[in-house]
């Protein structure tokens, strides 16, 4: 946490403003930066990952036909938990250390600082659970066009589970037991997104046309793309206001 | 225009129009409710397809209907609350969020029950009860999140963003939840999509919707009034209200 | 009227345990809720009354902590 303040905020210095677009690369190499300071943090949600998926053919049954079946959605739903787990930290670092009252008082508006935010915790989250799903879909032996049906899914998924995520993440700042309502609010909102991620890998193992699901799900993104970077900033000024 | 919208936004305003109204909503909803209650029971004809079972309609249509529209009024009076931040309208929003809870539980509820004699099993995931199932965890998760911010000002203003970001999201888990269910289950029986359902049968219902909806805005005059009380206890005509009353 | 007698119609043909908890689960939830609503409204009325209760002049008051000797003897 004071390893965070070192870095440099793009604070105006002078006359001359940071234009919003620096501001938003500013914010998003911090964040990037201060997490790999703090390895541990960014290997939990993978580990986690695994292990959930791990339970399963101990837990229900380790017939390739029932994993093959189940597979994918055993990943989404390990996905979806995993990043649920990282959201808290979306947040309460900055928080915490008084690095996100700056960041609201920033004259570049609010939304685009946010965005930049959930784009670096896809990055650190997100993109690394994309890259293990290979290996995991081996294991639970989809075929080989569902792997990568199921990358691709995943690949766009996750980010929209970032961004609503920082909604439920802004909402519950501060908050005693956070966490456990953060999953409350945000997994009924996730439930679009695991539906149509599974539903496209098992159209993909059946042979069925999967462009208009996977278009479905870009509009998804671009949906969470426009729309909650405006609900988390909001939610960031009251649960600011409130504390 | 401004006028009318402020005294709209006033509390003693409110307070002193629901004393007046809620007399009329209470007795005229619960005769409309329990003439459709019991005009469905007695003397509606029995369905041909489902029997008797089917009369469990005349109070699992109007909690449905209603937990649903209940949520958009939440949406609707949130956004007021952030646009303009009428007093009301969150006080709305937190006083009606438990009733839209229990009416989608009665809804959810009455549609297992039904679903035993209709389809053989307490629960199917059809679309219509698992969309039922996630409002509800909607409703809870906007009272788990009311309750747990303490100051009432920014409490109001969070649930009013989260409610926003359900009603957003309601048609979307709607329409995926409707795709999911053709993908596993083709054509399940269909509740309440009857090809025409004789007058017999509609009129009870429409009935009981009215009544039903009468009845939830006594309830939503009742509670608004409590947390109004609450909220404005410091304010004098509070004050003067409360020690004329003797009860 | 579409039972012939009464016990036909609580029977309901062998659905009415189905119908009859689903109506008494809904009246009894509308009940309670109502219950819980009127109660919560006389708690806060109550609250505010006692807010606003004058309060004790110093000399009625109790004091804040205050220990009596009890004399009893011993023997």
């Amino acid at each position: 946490m004071t390893m965070a303040s070192e870095t440099k905020l793009p604070v105006r210095t002078s006359e001359e403003s940071v234009s919003a677009l620096s501001a938003m690369k500013a914010v998003f190499s911090r964040d990037l930066k201060t997490a790999f300071r703090q390895p541990q943090d960014l290997l939990n949600p993978l580990l986690f990952f695994v292990m959930v998926v791990t339970l399963f053919p101990l837990g229900v049954s380790p017939e390739v036909s029932f994993l093959r079946e189940a597979g994918s959605g055993i990943l989404w739903v390990a996905a979806l938990l995993s990043v649920l787990l990282s959201l808290d930290h979306l947040y309460r670092h900055d928080f915490d250390d008084g690095t996100l009252e700056q960041l609201v008082l920033q004259p570049q508006p609010l939304f685009l600082l946010v965005l930049a935010k959930s784009l670096a915790h896809w990055v650190l989250t997100g993109l690394p659970l994309v890259m293990l799903a290979p290996v995991l879909g081996v294991m639970v032996h989809l075929e080989g066009n569902s792997v990568a049906i199921l990358c691709l899914t995943l690949l766009i998924g996750t980010p929209v589970l970032s961004l609503i995520g920082s909604i439920g993440a802004a909402l519950t700042l501060g908050l005693r037991s956070a966490g456990v309502l953060l999953s409350l609010l945000i997994i009924p909102l996730y439930i679009p997104v695991l539906i149509f991620g599974t539903g496209t890998v098992m159209a993909a193992s059946e042979s069925a046309p999967v462009g208009g699901q996977l278009a479905l799900m870009g509009a998804f993104l671009v949906l969470a793309l426009t729309l909650a970077p405006f609900a988390s900033a909001a939610a960031l000024r009251i649960s600011l206001s409130n504390s | 225009m401004w006028q009318i919208f402020h005294k709209l936004g006033s509390p003693k305003w409110f307070f002193g129009i629901a004393s007046t109204l809620m007399p009329w909503l209470l007795v005229a909803g619960a005769a409309l409710l329990m003439t459709g209650i019991v005009w469905g029971l007695v003397f509606a004809p029995q369905d041909y397809l489902q029997g008797n079972s089917y009369r469990i309609i005349f109070i699992h249509v109007p909690s449905a209907f209603l937990a649903q529209s209940v949520y958009i009024m939440m949406a609707v009076a949130a956004l007021v609350t952030l646009v303009w931040r009428m007093k009301l309208a969150d006080v709305f929003v937190t006083a009606v969020a438990p009733v839209g809870a229990v009416l989608t539980f009665l809804a959810l509820f009455t549609g297992a029950v039904w679903g035993k004699p209709t389809w053989g099993t307490w629960w199917i995931w059809d679309a219509r009860l698992t969309s039922m199932l996630i409002l509800l965890f909607l409703y809870f998760g906007v009272m788990a999140l009311g309750a747990a911010i303490s100051d009432e000002k920014s409490s109001a203003r969070a649930v009013a963003v989260l409610v926003l970001v359900g009603v957003v999201n309601i048609p979307i888990i709607k329409y995926s939840v409707e795709w999911w269910n053709t993908l596993h289950q083709p054509a399940t029986f269909k509740l309440t999509e009857k090809p025409s359902m004789p007058a017999e049968m509609w009129v009870p219902l429409l009935l009981s919707v009215l009544g039903l909806y009468l009845i939830f805005g006594w309830l939503a005059c009742l509670r608004m009034q409590t947390h109004i009380l609450a909220r404005e206890g410091r304010t004098r005509w509070v004050k003067e209200l409360v020690q004329a009353r003797e009860n | 009227m579409a039972f012939d007698s009464f016990s036909a119609f609580l029977a309901m043909d062998g659905h009415g345990p189905y119908v009859w908890t689903c109506y008494a689960v809904f009246f009894l939830l509308m009940g309670v809720m109502t219950w819980w609503s009127l109660r919560q409204r006389r708690a806060v009325i109550a609250q505010q009354r006692r807010r606003m209760a004058p309060t004790p002049s110093a000399d009625e008051r109790p004091a804040a902590a205050s220990f009596t000797r009890i004399e009893s003897s011993q023997d």
